[in-house]
């Protein structure tokens, strides 16, 4: 069981180096949207996994060890940080904001569709 | 201590290219992997330990994101500004382990759950409190390295 959750955790957090990747050289690096991608679709996957009502085990490693290692709050913290730091007060607080309204809203979402599969 | 020798680690390795991705290390990948499987187990073994309802505070996650990116702003700005250049150890640590400790899908998840039991007011604080502990933290961390003398 924690050995899953180790394995997964781990191809998790690569999976979510690789969209990062993809993401930030298809849109550039001038706002952080590898970060966005990755968080906002992390919380509609997680949303559906939470409205599937999964057994707890299951909900352990596909929930809190996929998607939670997929997405990240340190690094959406950190380049918010750096925005600011770079006088991009309206990138960051867009960074923010924008991160906020779609996470939850993704996260309905994905709910709504969990629920009814 | 980082030694002049660790420098040649980013001399370049031979890699493979891929069409969308700037650089694919193998290297990088699997620092990567042992990172984010470490902060994952630390996550979920607090996460299992300390079950949450919808209408408190999560402590758990607000805990983790607040110490990951604490984290990470130290790593990243000793890395960045402080250490000869490596190869691996953004990737372990940053990348991988606070990446995997912090989680931005539980968060917004957590904030659903409270918005749906009619807690509004604490949907509300949690998600300010979370943003305004994380940004400190990073500045914090950062600030904190940056003050810190280093021999030229």
């Amino acid at each position: 069981m924690w050995a899953g959750v180790v394995l997964i955790g781990g191809c998790g957090s690569v999976l979510r180096f690789l969209v990062d990747g993809v993401v930030g050289t298809r849109l550039g690096r001038g706002f952080p949207f590898g970060t966005l991608v990755v968080n906002v679709s992390g919380a509609m996957i997680l949303g559906f996994i939470t409205g599937l009502a999964l057994g707890a085990d299951e909900a352990l490693l596909a929930g809190t060890a996929a998607v939670g290692s997929y997405t990240t709050f340190s690094t959406w913290m950190f380049e918010t940080q750096r925005l600011t730091e770079e006088r991009q007060n309206r990138s960051a607080a867009l960074n923010v904001i924008v991160s906020l309204v779609l996470g939850v809203g993704a996260a309905a979402l994905g709910r709504w569709i969990g629920i009814r599969v | 201590m980082p030694t002049p020798a660790q420098n040649s680690a980013n001399a370049a390795p031979t890699t493979r290219r891929f069409r969308s991705l700037p650089r694919l290390d193998r290297r990088e990948v699997a620092a990567i992997f042992v990172g984010g499987a470490l902060g994952t187990l630390l996550r979920a073994a607090l996460s299992e330990a300390f079950p949450q309802s919808a209408t408190n505070w999560p402590w758990p996650t607000f805990i983790v994101n607040v110490v990951a990116a604490f984290l990470l702003g130290y790593f990243v700005t000793r890395l960045q500004e402080r250490l000869p250049l490596s190869s691996y150890r953004r990737p372990l640590l940053g990348t991988g382990l606070c990446g995997g400790l912090s989680t931005f899908s539980t968060m917004q998840v957590e904030l659903l759950k409270m918005v749906d039991a009619g807690a509004y007011w604490l949907a509300l604080g949690y998600a300010i409190a979370s943003v305004a502990a994380g940004y400190a933290a990073i500045h914090v961390a950062t600030g904190a390295v940056r003050r810190v003398w280093v021999p030229r």
